[in-house]
Parts: structure tokens; C-alpha cells; sequence
């Protein structure tokens, strides 16, 4: 809520700064990558649960197919997305000291851009390095 | 950073006992927030015994009964005593909702604890401030807005596009949904809160309003619609069984039609 004594008319203070008009875009991509992340997510189980313990040459030889490659580069990037947009849900939520809550969106953007970027060129790696 | 407890001042602390009048049979006890801005004291917890056989089965009775024969000082807001006005919304054993269709015998319990609306700043005792919950609904300009001439008579609308206002138009605005909402209370200043938003729904559903593009314009903002996250906190409380997170839920629907 609003700190601090203020004059200016309550009218005022419920119009802020007017709508950002934006916001629907986050919804969308909030929603659209949860839906994906079902099917994709019980896939990633399932490959971890079979690939477990078999060590990194299996691993990579199953990564260097490319259905699976392009599948789990998609997984990974739904994920972080879905967590980059639901993070910043929270942190806009709980937040209000305006240089904490910038602060603390900016790191959230750019782990998962780093993680993205990472996990990213770790798959084509294994995926070119990998046997066909 | 949220604060999750009470600054010094504000902490309730325990306050006075009003006993029953020697001869009641059937007592109940109300534990009552009290708050005096004009004094230095801190909010307090006054406890009444009540007969509650001397007085109407509504938890506005009782205080009504108090205030008549036990303690002149109790202040809240009361009107039409059936549900219609919204101005006895307050919290009743936890839970917000309308004091005049309330009965006192529905909470449970050793004591009924009456408070007034949480997270809003407080006038006296049971008596909430609201300047920002009405400006916020005034906000969303809840009145028709048309660009055609007007007819000669009414607006005309078929019985199917009136029915779509069913569900929407019976809001009181108590605000007994807007103060139950976790979201309203963390961003009050900015989220409009599920009133504001179902009003704002009314009138985009509203077949003879010609400003739906403007009215979604103004609404389209990740604080003002989309700190709602179905919680469903309001459409559980609404003393007129309303479903405020609906309608929010259709305004997004409405949002993601006009894009995809």
C-alpha cells in the first residue's frame, strides 16, 4: 500500500501511472509453456530414468539422435522460460523496495538466460560429439 | 519487502471484559477489535459476554446490542440489516462477510472474535477505510460509454446479452472479496482487486457499451489485472455467492482474444 502522507486525491492514487499495457504476452507464454512442460516433463523423467547410471558415452550416443537432442534442447528452454516467468511473478508479488525487486529481476532474467545458453550448448555438444 | 508483523503501535493487545448481566441464561462470548484513533493506546481485544437470548440471531444484532446496552463507544457501519447495502462487511471468526446475514450461532468456538476488513486501514473500531477501494472501482468507469447518438428511447439489448450480466451486476461492493485477497493485500496500490474487476467485466460484457477496446486497454497491466492468481479467496467469502475470480478469469480470456 501506499506509505507516507500524501495530498494527492485517491482517485489519483488508484489511476498510478496509468496501464503498462502489456501483460497478456507473459500470460500466454506462462500458460503455453506449463501445457508443453506435461507431456515434455513425463518425457524428461522417463529418458532420466532410463539413462540413469549408464554413464556419459550412452548418454551422449542417445543425445546425438536428433529427435531427442531437439526434444530436450525444448524441454530445457520451456523450463526456464516457465521459471524466468513465474520467478518474476514472485518477486513482483513480494517485492516492493523498487531497487531490490529491479535488482532481483534483472539476476532472475540472467540466470536463466546463462543456464538456457549453457544447458543449450551442453546438448549440441554432447549431440555432436556423440556416435551417430 | 512485505511486512509480516504488525509495526509497534499497531499490535492488539488485550483490553477490557464486559460481563453478563447477572440472570443470563444463554451466553455467548464476542471477542471484539477495538481501536480508538484520537487515543495513544494500541488496538486492543475487548471481550463481551452477551445473553445472546435478548438480542436478534444476526451478529449485527449483537453488536447493535451492545451498543445500545453495554458499551456506547462500539463503532461500525451499518444500513439495511438484509444484505442489500454491503456496509456491516467486516470479519466474523476469521472469515470476512456480511454482519446483518450472519448469524451468531454459525461460528464456532469458545468466542465469536469480530475485527473489521483485514489489511485496510482502520477509522475506529469495526470501521475500515475504503477512499481507495471505491476509487480504485471508480477506476474502471463503471457507467455505460457509447459514441452512437442516443435512441429516442432506451439502450435495447436481447434477453440472452442481459442474462450474460447475471452474477455480476448484484455486487454490493462490501469488499469483503477485495480484503480477503493476498495479492490486494501485498499490492493494494496497484492490483484493482477482485470488486473492481468483476465491475470492469460487467461492463465489458455488456452488449451497449461501445469502449470494450479502451476498457481492455486500461486493464491490460501486470499489476492492475494480472496479480490476480485464482487464489479464489474472494468467490469463497462473497456474501452474495458471486465468483469475482471468474469474471477475472474471463477478462484475461477476453485479452488473449484479441491477440491470438
Amino acid at each position: 500500500m501506499t506509505t507516507g502522507p500524501t495530498l494527492r486525491t485517491p482517485r489519483s492514487q488508484a489511476l498510478g501511472l496509468g496501464s503498462a499495457h502489456h501483460g497478456v504476452g507473459h500470460f500466454i507464454v506462462e500458460h503455453v509453456t506449463a501445457v508443453m512442460l506435461v507431456p515434455l516433463g513425463l518425457w524428461g523423467a522417463w529418458v532420466a530414468i532410463q539413462l540413469a547410471g549408464q554413464g556419459y558415452d550412452a548418454a551422449a550416443y542417445w543425445i546425438s539422435k536428433p529427435v531427442n537432442a531437439v526434444l530436450l534442447a525444448v524441454l530445457l528452454v520451456c523450463t526456464l522460460v516457465h521459471v524466468k516467468n513465474a520467478m518474476q511473478v514472485v518477486i513482483e508479488d513480494y517485492i516492493g523496495r523498487f531497487v531490490t525487486k529491479a535488482a532481483l529481476l534483472l539476476l532472475n532474467y540472467s540466470v536463466c538466460v546463462l543456464a538456457g545458453a549453457l544447458g543449450v550448448f551442453a546438448i549440441l555438444k554432447a549431440a555432436f560429439s556423440g556416435a551417430f | 519487502m512485505v511486512q509480516l508483523a504488525l509495526p509497534k503501535n499497531s499490535r492488539v493487545q488485550k483490553g477490557r471484559h464486559h460481563p453478563a448481566p447477572a440472570g443470563a441464561k444463554n451466553v455467548k462470548t464476542f471477542r471484539i477489535y477495538r481501536y480508538d484513533p484520537e487515543g495513544n493506546e494500541n488496538p486492543r481485544w475487548d471481550t463481551y459476554d452477551v445473553d445472546v437470548d435478548a438480542c436478534g440471531p444476526m451478529v449485527l444484532d449483537v453488536l447493535i446490542h451492545i451498543k445500545n446496552e453495554v458499551d456506547p463507544t462500539l463503532a461500525f457501519r451499518r444500513s439495511c440489516r438484509e444484505g442489500v447495502c454491503g456496509s456491516c462487511a467486516m470479519n466474523i471468526g476469521g472469515r470476512n462477510t456480511l454482519a446483518c446475514t450472519h448469524g451468531h450461532d454459525e461460528t464456532h468456538g469458545s468466542a465469536c472474535q469480530i475485527s473489521p476488513l483485514p489489511h485496510m486501514p482502520v477509522v475506529k473500531d469495526l470501521i475500515p477505510d475504503l477512499t481507495m477501494f471505491y476509487a480504485q472501482y471508480a477506476s474502471v468507469e463503471p457507467w455505460l460509454h457509447t459514441e452512437t447518438p442516443e435512441p429516442q428511447k432506451e439502450w435495447r439489448q436481447t434477453p440472452e446479452d442481459r442474462e450474460k450480466l447475471d452474477g455480476l451486476y448484484e455486487c454490493i461492493l462490501c469488499a469483503c472479496c477485495s480484503t480477503s485477497c493476498p495479492s490486494y493485500w501485498w499490492n493494494g496500490d496497484k492490483y484493482l482487486g477482485p470488486a473492481a474487476l468483476l465491475h470492469a467485466y460487467r461492463w465489458l460484457i455488456d452488449s451497449r457499451d461501445e469502449a470494450t477496446g479502451e476498457r481492455l486497454d486500461d486493464l491490460e497491466d501486470p499489476f492492475k489485472l494480472y496479480r490476480c492468481h485464482t487464489i479464489m479467496n474472494c468467490a469463497q467469502v462473497c456474501p452474495k455467492g458471486l465468483n469475482p475470480a471468474k469474471a477475472i478469469a474471463e477478462i484475461k480470456k477476453m485479452l488473449v482474444d484479441r491477440v491470438v
